[in-house]
Order: C-alpha cells, then sequence, then structure tokens
C-alpha cells in the first residue's frame, strides 16, 4: 500500500437500467436481473434505451443544454454525477486542478437534413452541388460543435469547471481502456493526483447504429444474452445509451480529503492482438494473465460485446479457467461503445465496496458466493482492441 | 555529457526523427525550402465543386494516392508518409518500432460520396433506413472501417510495428501538440523508452468546410489564395482550412545516445490547461492559454529568458491572434516584442489535428537550421499586436529554445517547449 496507489473515489452510471451507482446495484443484484429493451423503434434491432432523466440535476444551464446533444449533455450528466459521488462537484480549486480524459466517439448528425439530401440526390446528378446547397441552408451552426468528438471533454470544463487538462481519446472500447490505463499511470507516477474519465454513448439515432451495421455487426434476431447471439441473425451486437465516468485519485489525494474509496484500480492490461491470425481466445487469456491476480476463484465483470467472434473467443478463454466467475454486463445494459470498460470497472469497484458479488446476469453464468476482494474486469472489442483491469479492496 | 535527467529527475526526451506532409509538398526537404521561401500552399478548391460557398480556397493535399478517396484514406496516407520518413530518419527503417503510438486525428464520418452511392444500392424506403438496409447487404469492411475511430491508428500500429493499444486523440485545433505530449509523458513514466507521435488530418471536405464556415472561422479572401491567411495583420479574417500530417519519434535521451542516434532536438516541457468559458471563445482575460504556456515552462524547468522564438498558433482569426498576443505578452512582458514570433499558417493554413505536430516539427527544424520561417502576408500590422512577427521574409538566428503553442475549440490549450540541444 502506497500513497500513489490509484483508488476509485467516485463513480457515474447511467443506463436502460437507471441513473447512478444504486439504482445499478439494485437493479445488478435482483435476484433475476432484467434487461429493459425496446425491440420496435429500431426494428429490426433492439436498443437498451436511455432511462428518464433530469437533465437539470447536473446541467443547471438551459443555455448550456441547449448547446449540447443528447451524448454530450449524456456525458456531462453522468460526468457530474461522478464528481457528486467523490464529493468534488462544486470544489472550485479541486475541479481546477482536476485532469480529464475522456473517450469518445463522435456526436449525432442532424438526421433531418441527411434525409433531405438522400431524397434529393434521387432527382439530381449534380450532387457535389446539392450538397453544398444543402448543407450551407439546412446544417444549424451549433450542431457541428455537438458532433465534435472533444467537445464532450469542453462541455465538461464549461458546467463542471474541471480544467486542469483535457484529452479526448477515440477508438471505440479501445479508448476507454487507454483512457483507464493513462488515467491509472499518470497517477501512480505522480503526473496527476486526481482525475476524470469516461465515456458516453447514445445509440438512439440512426447514424450510430449504421456506423456498426456497416460492419453487419449489429444483432437482427430476439433479444438474446450476450454469450448466447451466436448462429442468430446478424452480428451479435445489440445495443445500449448509457455513460460511464470515473473518479480516480491517488492514495494520498483520497486519504487528504478523507474520502473512503471503493476500490484500488492494481493493474491495467491493454492490447490490440490480431484476430485474424492465431489463437484468439489465447490472447485474451494472455491478457488476463497479465493482471498477477490472487491464485483464488474470483468475479469477473466483462463487457463482451456479443458479436460472435470476439464473443465467443472471450468465453473460451473464461470457461477454461475454473477459478473465474463472470458476469457479461452488456446482456442488461446493451453495448456502450467507448463506456465500455469504464461501466466494467465501475462494476468491479461496487461488487468490493459492498463486500457481495452480482447474481448471474444471464442463464449460462455460474452462481458464484465467493469474496470480492479482488474483482477483474475485461473489455474486448467489438472489432479491434482489448482490455482488462484487476481491482483490489482498498 | 548533457545531462539524461531533467531537472524534476525525470528522463530527458529527444527527438530522434521527423516527417513532414504539408500543402507544400511531402517530406521534410521540400517543406522546409518552401517555407522558408515565403512559399504558400494556399490554393483554389478542386477537390468538391465550390458553388454556393463563401469560401473556395484551402490548403488541400491533391497529390497523394488517396488525395480523392475521401478523409479516412486520405488520413491514412499522410499520417503513414510521414511517420515512415520520422521512423527511417530515427533508424528504425525495415525493423518493428517497438514503441507506443500516438495519433491525432480528426473524428472521421461516413463520407459523402459512401453515403449517397450507398443510398442507391437499394430502392426501397428512404433516410436512413434505407441506408441501414443497404448496409446489411455489404459484403466488404471498408466502408465500416472508414467509420472507425481506432481503424487508422490500428493500420498504422501494424505498418510501423508499434507496440500495445495505439491511441488516436482530438483535442481539436490542439491535437498534434497533445499526441507529442503523450509521447513525452509516457517516456518519462519510463514506461518505454521511444514513441511515435503523429499528427494528420486530411478532412478538408465540403461538410467540414461548411461546418467551420457557418460557425465565421473561415477566410473569405478568395480571390488571391495565397495572401488569404495572414495572422497578426489587422485585415485578417480567419484561418484557411488546411491538411497535413507530422510525425515525431521521442526517445529518451539515454536510449538514443546509448543507440548513437542523431538527436534533433529535445522535447523539455508540455503544458495544458483546459478553458471553461465558451465552447468557440476563449476566456477574454487570456487566462487559460497563459497558464497553459506557464505550465510547459515550468515543466521544461525554463525562465522566459530562455525562449527565443515563439511558433504562434497564429490562425489567422481575429480572436485568435488577439488572444494568444494577449498571452504571450501577459508572460513574456515587454520582452515579448523583441522575440521574434512567426506562424507556419501562413502558409500551410491550418492543418487542424496536425497542426500541433506540424509545427512541433518546423519548431525543431527552426532551431537545427538556424533559419526562423517567415510570417507572410503581413503588409498591414494590426497596430493592437505589437510583435515582431518575422514579417514576410526568413530570418537567420540562432534559436536555443522555441516554445509553440497550440489552442482549439472545446477549451483546449497546449503548449510545447522545444530545446536545440540537452541543457
Amino acid at each position: 500500500m502506497t500513497a500513489h496507489d490509484v483508488v476509485i473515489t467516485g463513480i457515474g452510471l447511467v443506463s436502460s437500467l437507471g441513473v447512478g451507482v444504486d439504482a445499478h446495484w439494485s437493479a445488478l443484484t435482483a435476484t433475476e436481473p432484467k434487461p429493459v429493451i425496446d425491440s420496435t423503434r429500431y426494428a429490426p434491432y433492439t436498443v437498451h434505451p436511455l432511462p428518464e432523466i433530469d437533465w437539470n440535476q447536473q446541467i443547471a444551464k438551459r443555455g448550456d443544454q441547449r448547446q449540447m446533444e443528447t451524448w454530450q449533455r449524456l456525458g456531462t450528466y453522468t460526468a457530474g454525477l461522478a464528481l457528486d459521488d467523490a464529493g468534488i462537484k462544486g470544489d472550485e480549486a479541486l475541479c481546477a486542478s482536476m485532469d480529464m480524459i475522456i473517450a469518445a466517439g463522435g456526436g449525432e448528425r442532424d438526421e433531418n437534413v441527411d434525409s433531405l439530401i438522400l431524397a434529393a440526390s434521387e432527382t439530381r446528378s449534380d450532387t457535389g452541388v446539392l450538397l453544398n446547397e444543402k448543407l450551407t441552408t439546412e446544417l444549424r451552426p451549433t450542431l457541428f460543435l455537438a458532433q465534435l468528438s472533444n467537445l464532450l471533454a469542453g462541455n465538461i470544463s464549461i458546467v463542471h469547471k474541471v480544467i486542469g487538462s483535457s484529452r479526448t481519446f477515440m477508438g471505440e472500447e479501445g479508448a476507454g481502456v487507454s483512457a483507464v490505463e493513462t488515467a491509472a499511470a499518470r497517477i501512480r507516477s505522480g503526473q496527476s493526483t486526481h482525475l476524470l474519465l469516461g465515456g458516453a454513448f447514445q445509440t438512439e439515432h440512426h447514424d450510430m447504429l449504421l456506423g456498426q451495421e456497416l460492419g453487419g455487426y449489429l444483432h437482427r434476431a430476439p433479444w438474446q444474452p450476450v454469450w448466447n447471439r451466436q448462429g442468430a441473425e446478424g452480428g451479435g451486437l445489440i445495443t445500449g445509451s448509457g455513460a460511464a465516468f470515473l473518479v480516480l485519485e491517488s492514495r494520498g489525494h483520497a486519504e487528504k480529503r478523507g474520502r473512503t474509496p471503493y476500490a484500488v484500480v492494481s493493474k491495467v492490461a491493454s492490447g490490440n492482438a490480431r484476430r485474424n491470425k492465431g489463437d484468439y481466445a489465447e490472447a485474451v487469456t494472455r491478457l488476463i494473465g497479465s493482471l498477477d491476480r490472487p491464485a483464488k476463484e474470483s468475479l469477473l465483470i466483462s463487457a463482451a460485446s456479443g458479436t460472435h467472434l470476439p464473443t465467443a473467443a472471450e468465453k473460451v478463454a473464461l470457461d477454461a479457467d475454473a477459478t473465474l466467475a463472470y458476469r457479461g454486463l452488456t446482456s442488461l445494459t446493451g453495448h456502450l461503445k467507448e463506456a465500455q470498460f469504464p461501466f466494467a470497472v465501475a462494476l468491479a469497484a461496487m461488487a468490493i465496496k459492498n463486500h457481495a458479488p452480482y447474481p448471474a446476469f444471464a442463464s449460462g453464468e455460474k452462481a458464484y458466493s465467493g469474496q470480492t476482494d479482488s474483482v477483474l474486469a475485461t473489455a474486448v472489442g467489438y472489432h479491434r482492441f482489448e482490455g482488462a483491469a484487476l481491482l483490489t479492496a482498498a | 555529457m548533457a545531462s539524461r535527467k531533467d531537472h524534476l529527475g525525470r528522463p530527458v526526451v529527444a527527438v530522434t526523427g521527423i516527417g513532414i506532409v504539408t500543402s507544400l509538398g511531402v517530406g521534410k526537404k521540400d517543406n522546409w525550402e518552401a517555407l522558408t521561401a515565403g512559399r504558400s500552399g494556399i490554393h483554389p478548391i478542386t477537390r468538391f465543386p465550390v458553388d454556393h460557398l463563401n469560401t473556395t480556397i484551402a490548403g488541400t493535399i491533391d497529390f497523394l494516392t488517396s488525395s480523392s478517396m475521401g478523409a479516412a484514406a486520405l488520413t491514412y496516407e499522410l499520417a503513414e508518409t510521414a511517420a515512415l520518413e520520422a521512423v527511417d530518419e530515427a533508424g528504425f527503417r525495415g525493423v518493428d518500432f517497438d514503441g507506443p503510438l500516438f495519433l491525432a486525428a480528426p473524428p472521421v464520418e461516413l463520407g459523402w460520396a459512401d453515403r449517397l452511392e450507398l443510398y442507391r444500392k437499394t430502392k426501397d424506403g428512404a433516410g436512413y433506413d434505407r441506408l441501414l438496409a443497404s448496409a446489411r447487404g455489404l459484403n466488404s469492411l471498408d466502408l465500416f472501417e472508414s467509420t472507425q475511430f481506432g481503424s487508422i491508428a490500428d493500420r498504422l500500429s501494424e505498418k510501423l510495428g508499434a507496440r500495445g493499444l495505439p491511441i488516436t486523440l482530438s483535442t481539436a485545433c490542439a491535437s498534434g501538440a497533445t499526441a507529442i505530449q503523450l509521447g513525452v509523458e509516457a517516456i518519462r513514466r519510463g514506461e518505454c523508452e521511444r514513441a511515435i507521435s503523429i499528427g494528420a488530418d486530411g478532412s478538408a471536405t465540403e461538410e467540414a468546410l461548411i461546418r467551420f464556415s457557418l460557425l465565421s472561422a473561415l477566410s473569405t479572401n478568395n480571390e488571391i489564395p495565397e495572401k488569404a491567411s495572414k495572422p497578426f495583420s489587422r485585415d485578417r479574417d480567419g484561418f484557411v482550412l488546411a491538411e497535413g500530417g507530422a510525425a515525431l519519434v521521442l526517445e529518451s535521451l539515454e536510449a538514443a545516445e546509448a543507440r548513437g542516434a542523431e538527436i534533433l532536438g529535445i522535447l523539455s516541457g508540455c503544458g495544458e490547461h483546459a478553458d471553461d468559458f465558451h465552447r468557440t471563445r476563449s476566456k477574454p482575460d487570456g487566462s487559460p492559454a497563459i497558464a497553459a504556456v506557464r505550465a510547459a515552462l515550468a515543466d521544461a524547468g525554463f525562465d522566459t529568458g530562455r525562449i527565443d522564438y515563439v511558433n504562434a498558433h497564429g490562425t489567422s482569426t481575429p480572436e485568435n491572434d488577439k488572444m494568444e498576443h494577449l498571452s504571450l505578452a501577459s508572460v513574456f512582458g515587454e520582452r515579448m516584442r523583441k522575440i521574434p514570433i512567426s506562424s507556419n499558417k501562413s502558409m500551410i493554413g491550418h492543418t487542424l489535428s496536425a497542426a500541433g505536430a506540424v509545427e512541433a516539427a518546423f519548431s525543431l527544424m527552426t532551431m537545427r537550421e538556424g533559419v526562423i520561417p517567415p510570417t507572410i502576408n503581413y503588409d498591414q500590422p494590426d497596430p493592437a499586436i505589437e510583435l515582431d512577427v518575422v514579417p514576410n521574409t526568413k530570418r537567420e538566428a540562432s534559436v536555443s529554445a522555441v516554445l509553440s503553442n497550440s489552442f482549439g475549440f472545446g477549451g483546449q490549450n497546449t503548449c510545447l517547449v522545444m530545446a536545440r540541444e540537452p541543457n
């Protein structure tokens, strides 16, 4: 134990299951946790929709809310939950010196303008001129900012006054993995004392679905748990809207503030294994092995996406280790893209703090009633990149 | 022998490889010749029709294979071209680079040409439902990859034999500087002996141009394109959208010396500070930019007297240049009138996500060559901005340390301090 240990002192969560840590804990520890899904609005796709959110709770100014679309609002809101949970929100000095790493995709395009142009393209051959004509007259200037990846961080700076540093990582699940890994490395080395990280994803938008369907990844059959989508129509991915933010802090900094951490981030590992070469299950096994976890039975929170090849490989890797009991969080939240890994890490930290495991999230996951003083988290990307973390009791 | 640890006991970070592509050409040699000759790379747009557009000029890169193949393809080629030049110079040609990769790149979306073609593939339905139906029928991952933010860095990583999960980042117009900062920090943490930091931006599409235009950020001086970007001039009226790429091989001085590599410069300090004032405007008192400059100097362990030259962010927008002057004058005081400061953007335009990396590369060359590139188009000085902008003609000067500024939308402020030699 050292003053530079990386501890989690704040968590903000939003998903179809609800808003905040407590809502998630109670939904996820129900006897039989149930997903909230909508299979009609985006049929043939199923999504896990956003819950009811009172944005005013975390974004006081209407003017600020208007400058954002749902993705940025969701991230800014959830960042506020994490800052609140850590007892940092509104503390000007702590926010001013706080670092930030956001894992971001892009914001929402204006679907109406896009559809207008697509429709007009059927009767026009001068599509280049058509584009200029429509884009110059139909695009709302503010929407550009709502689409910019780094403007989620920008809005968090404006709304919550976190201004120590601001970095936005991009790259799907890998961005969330790198955010956690870099944040932990910064704190461990003394480059940072306290840091906000996280990501948000708003799937209830056709363009977001399109990005994933271009790869044929969306699941088109009736809802199934994340492990059971092999062979079904589509690519296995059922998405959700949600966000996960964490406040990471050095143990010394947290103790000085009198905060009790959820857990210690003991080790983070990331990888970029070539999936078309060699045995991907072995790569996942090696990644988890590199965490040097205690040789005993453990709970593992998996952010498996459901996409066929990587999820099957992860399942092979996890099933091969009899000491692991895993929980596929994506069965219940849907796939939250950049937020996948932070979400898994958050759930691991909550199990440690509450000294209690989660029940099976879906049939086929084995019962676990052992200790939760060390819990693992994994995020194997739906298309590329993978990461894992070991969290231990503070 | 120079110290291999800095003032805080951290490994000194050297630069051992540099690669550059801008609208002025491919490679350090061509770029440096053009830049020091005061030549502009800004020209009329030919990539797409300019009907209905207020701005019809840009610093697009039209001479690469991917120039007409969309933002993702061109951004990749720019990044790869710059990275290969840098690793070649550093001596890692043909071997695995074996260090982490940090890529500053624009957020990419499905391009309009692809979007329209996808729409045409199916005849049923309309709008996004029809796009989704077409997407279900694709049997190639090419379009998918063009929308994945991790894809360019992943390809580069494989090409270069970089280590681990490559990081793609965006801090808007400060991205290139952030990529360098992340590399420096990784070496200082002792995670690696070397890293490659790349900034690349090939996203000058019609939609990008229109979006910036709607924010009134772009120059509309279309008549004489090469004269449109005029940083610090009284009649400046916006930046010129441009493309480019640059890469630096960063290496601990100790590792670089141990393998006998040529040291091209030292990355002495990085500083940043976010702005909580507004999404596109800076806090009127300049305090975030001031804090970023001071943080970079403090990180380098330099007092203001050590800086011989400032490579300005100098976008040529009314707001940026005024704010940059205010910030520098606050930090450097009276001496700021005498420190040469020039804007590469007067010639290459604003290369957005690449700018911080491109300008760091030029800053390092400025020190090595002993020549300061000019700020061109400086015909009508802004009387409110008293700076020695190295007007219109290059200047020979011994430059031992440079400050390079990068400021971006979303309150991003990142500054780099570089030195010619180790302390």
